[in-house]
């Protein structure tokens, strides 16, 4: 490649600024919201930068159970939902990715089927089979649907991983002598994990993002997630709106997805294209 | 392993994650199917019975069909296609930076990575005039929420930014595959960049262009957590997954709603149809794109 001129340097610098930037303001607005006193929301014109620090908003959400509830509901649910999903589609993708059996083609397809369906017309059958169930308004009850995009993303993410991995090290490690536990301990695992790791991240990122059934299927806070809690919030009074404590418990469920995509973002972004790149 | 056994032990591994995704959608779907043919109103339960595709009439004989429908196909569009442009200048900035290439991908990575509703109440708040810094910038008395055009402005915007970055990274794993010596030789040509991108570079990168737009099409077509931040479906920004939400929980009829939930699934056909037209061969999954495993 020819060397870039200083000039052309300065531009793709100045391009990386401003997409930095793009991608981050509106995101530390919403932090900057949740530090402002109430009293300062709505008359300081959307400051950039809180007038007086205060964690009053934080405080306020931790002390009722309205809040820590659901932050509870929405750990246990996508934590549950990311196991699940990532052991099966760890079966299934570690088949299609490594033995020959007809129909392979037709898991995939099928997993991106579900996985692009429309959450909306799932909404109102699982509403009634749920309720006769009698697993509406409970963790199961968010669980189910949550396999409908979480599995087949698992195994989508999942066989483009292990298809790279080099299988042939088992058969060497054998030829060494080592037992097939020994070889599946030592060879494959070390080489799977980190696949199964990032799908386990991706997964877990997918089921905190979710909404729509959280609000469907959910009647109380017995298992109503955070998003869906944030949408129910009513302030203090009736004349005020609870946007500061919106504000705090937007950033709170932030933080973790800001961590993963901090420490694992190479990970991150080969597990959201190499599927759609290699097929 | 003999062919038999190796085939029984795919088919045992693929049968928990078959059997689970076809019980949690085959089985909804089906009911979905059956609740729409049947007069299923919450409010009058012992009033259900078999009425044929009267649902179905009902919907399609609305005008609040038609203008969700209307206004999901408006912002997908838009949205998809801003999209596209914006990832593809995106990619082309990522995959020209040597110097904090890890810091630009982090920072991207943080809008697509994001909660939709954390997002969406950021840009309701940021747009509401007294309290956010976007409604500081227009003139004094704008209220963008509270009318149609500029709601829906303000709903594809939200859309735009949370989702670039999944289109810019797809993109960019595509433009990787686009060799450099190729680029090269059609410089020694004297080819002028636009050239190279519009006649090398552009090519080469159909196939993942056509995954990236077919992820984001079907995706942006169930719209619902930014809309139901943002306006609540009020002053006609309505989706049809709000329309559909809307039906079940506020009027409460699950027959109609039901009927809802079918039409939508057969709109997503119909434009996977589309796009699997367009691919031909470079479909996912395809035996091009496959690489022949």
């Amino acid at each position: 490649m020819i060397a870039p001129t200083r000039r052309q340097r300065l531009g793709w610098g100045v391009a990386n600024v401003l997409v930095i930037l793009w991608a981050l303001f509106p995101v530390w607005w919403i932090v900057a919201l949740s530090f402002k006193a109430p009293a300062e929301i709505g008359t300081d014109g959307g400051a950039l930068w809180p007038r007086a620090w205060t964690l009053r908003n934080y405080a306020g959400i931790f002390e009722t159970t309205e809040f820590t509830r659901a932050l509870l509901n929405s750990i246990g649910i996508a934590a549950i939902s990311t196991a699940i999903a990532v052991v099966l589609a760890t079966m299934a993708a570690y088949a299609v990715a490594r033995l020959r059996f007809p129909g392979k083609r037709l898991l995939i397809g099928l997993s991106l089927l579900i996985a692009m369906f429309p959450q909306i017309s799932l909404v109102s059958p699982l509403f009634d089979i749920e309720r006769h169930l009698g697993i509406f308004d409970t963790w199961v009850g968010l669980i189910v649907p949550y396999m409908t995009f979480s599995l087949p993303l698992g195994i989508y993410i999942l066989s483009a991983f292990f298809r790279e991995i080099p299988w042939e090290l088992e058969r060497a490690a054998r030829m060494d002598g080592a037992t097939p536990f020994q070889a599946f301990r030592r060879v494959i695992v070390p080489l799977a994990a980190p696949g199964i790791f990032t799908t386990a991240i991706l997964v877990f990122i997918f089921c905190w993002n979710d909404f729509l059934f959280a609000i469907s299927l959910t009647s109380t806070t017995r298992a109503r997630t955070v998003p869906a809690a944030i949408a129910f919030f009513t302030g203090s009074s009736q004349f005020e709106q609870p946007i500061g404590s919106i504000a705090a418990a937007a950033v709170v469920i932030t933080v973790p997805v800001v961590l993963f995509v901090l420490l694992f973002q190479r990970r991150i972004v080969s597990g959201l294209t190499s599927g759609a790149v290699k097929g | 392993m003999s062919d038999r056994s190796e085939r029984n032990l795919g088919w045992a591994l693929c049968a928990p994650a078959a059997i689970v995704m076809l019980a949690v959608t085959a089985y909804p779907i089906a009911h979905a199917v059956h609740l729409s043919l049947r007069r299923s109103d919450l409010r009058f339960p012992n009033a259900a019975r078999f009425i044929g595709l009267d649902n179905y009439a009902t919907v399609l004989a609305s005008p609040y069909w038609w203008h969700a429908l209307w206004v999901t196909v408006l912002i997908t569009a838009v949205s998809v296609a801003v999209e596209l442009v914006l990832g593809m200048a995106l990619a082309l900035v990522m995959h020209r930076t040597i110097r904090g290439r890890g810091m630009v991908r982090t920072a991207v990575l943080v809008p697509y990575a994001i909660v939709t509703v954390v997002a969406a109440f950021g840009w309701a708040y940021a747009w509401t005039p007294g309290i956010g810094y976007l409604a500081a910038l227009l003139p004094a008395g704008g209220a963008p929420l509270t009318d149609t055009w500029p709601a829906l402005a303000v709903i594809t915007l939200a859309e735009v930014w949370k989702t670039t970055p999944f289109m810019a990274l797809l993109l960019l794993a595509g433009l990787a595959l686009v060799p450099p010596g190729l680029l090269n030789a059609a410089r020694m040509d004297g080819a002028s960049a636009w050239e190279r991108f519009r006649r090398v570079t552009l090519p080469l990168m159909k196939p993942a262009i056509l995954v990236a737009l077919l992820f984001r099409t079907l995706d942006a077509f169930r719209v619902f957590d930014s809309i139901y931040v943002l306006t609540q479906g009020s002053h006609g920004t309505g989706s049809v997954s709000i329309l559909g939400y809307d039906n079940l929980f506020t009027a409460l009829n699950l027959g109609v709603g039901s009927a809802i939930s079918v039409l939508i699934v057969l709109c997503v056909a119909v434009i996977s149809l589309v796009f699997i037209k367009l691919f031909g061969t470079a479909a996912p999954g395809s035996a091009g794109g496959e690489g022949g495993r």
